[in-house]
């Protein structure tokens, strides 16, 4: 039982690390802000959920597994909140998705 | 491991410390001297220093780089090359460096029992804490009870700082002639119109304010006390000002009130003192304040704690008042 629940919350821990660095490499190649953005949120939600569940199998039924839940469920709040704010100030600022699609000299940076 | 963390996170900092040196652009520094703080305060807490890794975090990452974003609505987006004296600078900076660099060589190794810092007046703080002060974080008792004198000197710098600010932008701000607003909503309407961010700050904002008052309360007990709750406290109130316009908060907690609770904090905090010396102690002996020292002691650092957590939470929000009030914020 020990040994499964190490495997899963292993598993579930580098998925999660993978996550991070799927998003982390997209924020790099990525072409223009919003597609940027679309990277970093996979940090934040599918990266974090992973591993705030990983570590919860890791800390077992206890006060910290709560504490752990609750710092989840705020991720899960505010970083779709984020990121939806960040995309809509950009687009006040006058940022259009494809407009910047179509120029590929961009993709370089 | 931790070691091997800490040489991570501190070459961490020293590239961000280097981005924020290199960087023109007036925005991306202060989002990366906010970065900065946040690895500094996952520094403090590897080196278990909870209570100062929250400040840290409540303060320098949080509402610090809030003031700092309000304050670059009043100013140009990019820095201006000065290049007078780089040459001085460039002097003054390295025989500092060097000079620090030599006094490492006399450093005991980190976490020394012997060295001089575990061995002044720490063993004695732990051992009279329980007995003198009765409550299990020793980091509050110092801070509040034994090293009062310094506490109420940082309360004290943190009311002439907000006194600085209200002088500096508290007079009538010019709406008509500051900068244009690029916002398609009205001035001091907040984001309103979003629907998304407001659902989810109004869902939040009890929690933070439940929270800051946890951390107020429990400091006794665990990491925390009133600069950290202050912090978290104002944080609240911004993201509501944020969310709903400046009006709105100044109609929850008119400027009159914050300036009394601004100088109220403080004066609860003195008044402590004085009471200790009315009922026969000293100034800030909190023994006598009640018939049983330990309990006068729990009832002195509370009082404190409050006056801490007031002030500082009336100082925040002011200084985001005052630059908001000149800019678009």
């Amino acid at each position: 039982m020990s040994l499964l629940l190490h495997v899963s919350s292993w598993v579930l821990l580098s998925l999660g690390g993978a996550f991070v660095f799927i998003g982390g490499v997209g924020v790099l190649r990525m072409p223009n802000l919003y597609t940027r953005m679309h990277a970093a949120s996979l940090t934040d939600s599918m990266g974090a959920a992973l591993i705030i569940a990983g570590v919860m199998l890791q800390a077992g039924p206890s006060l910290a597994a709560i504490k752990l839940a609750a710092i989840l469920l705020f991720l899960l709040l505010t970083s779709p909140t984020a990121t939806n704010a960040l995309a809509s100030a950009a687009l006040l600022a006058g940022l259009r998705p494809e407009e910047d699609t179509s120029s590929p000299e961009e993709c370089g940076e | 491991m931790t070691v091997l963390f800490g040489v991570f996170l501190l070459t961490l900092i020293v590239i961000t410390a280097l981005a924020i040196v290199q960087t023109q652009h007036l925005f991306v520094a202060v989002i990366l001297a906010g970065i900065f703080s946040l690895l500094i305060a996952v520094i403090f807490f590897l080196l278990d220093a909870a209570d100062v890794a929250l400040t840290e975090a409540a303060i320098g990452a949080g509402i610090s780089t809030m003031l700092f974003l309000a304050a670059l609505t009043l100013t140009a987006e990019y820095e201006r090359s000065g290049s007078a004296n780089r040459l001085l600078a460039l002097g003054v900076v390295a025989v500092t460096t060097l000079i620090m660099i030599y006094a490492t060589f006399d450093k005991p190794r980190l976490g020394d029992p012997a060295a001089p810092v575990q061995q002044h007046v720490a063993p004695w703080y732990l051992e009279h804490t329980p007995e003198a002060i009765g409550i299990p974080n020793v980091v509050t008792a110092v801070l509040a009870s034994f090293r009062g004198y310094d506490t109420l000197g940082e309360v004290s710098v943190i009311l002439t700082a907000g006194i600085g600010v209200l002088f500096l932008f508290g007079a009538k701000p010019r709406r008509q002639s500051g900068p244009q607003r690029i916002a398609p909503h009205e001035p001091g309407r907040g984001l309103r119109h979003y629907l998304i961010p407001r659902v989810v700050g109004q869902l939040l904002i009890p929690f933070i304010l439940l929270f800051g008052l946890y951390v107020q309360f429990h400091g006794d007990y665990g990491p925390g006390g009133g600069f950290q709750a202050g912090a978290i406290v104002a944080a609240a109130f911004i993201l509501y000002a944020l969310l709903e316009g400046e009006a709105q908060i100044l109609r929850v907690l008119p400027q009159r009130l914050l300036t009394g609770l601004i100088a109220g904090g403080a004066l609860l905090y003195g008044a402590v003192g004085v009471a200790g010396i009315l009922l026969g102690g000293s100034f800030l002996d909190y023994s006598v304040l009640a018939a049983n020292p330990i309990t006068g002691q729990h009832i002195g650092i509370l009082l404190i704690e409050a006056g801490v957590g007031i002030t500082v939470t009336g100082v925040l929000i002011s200084v985001f008042h005052a630059l908001a009030a000149r800019g678009s914020v």
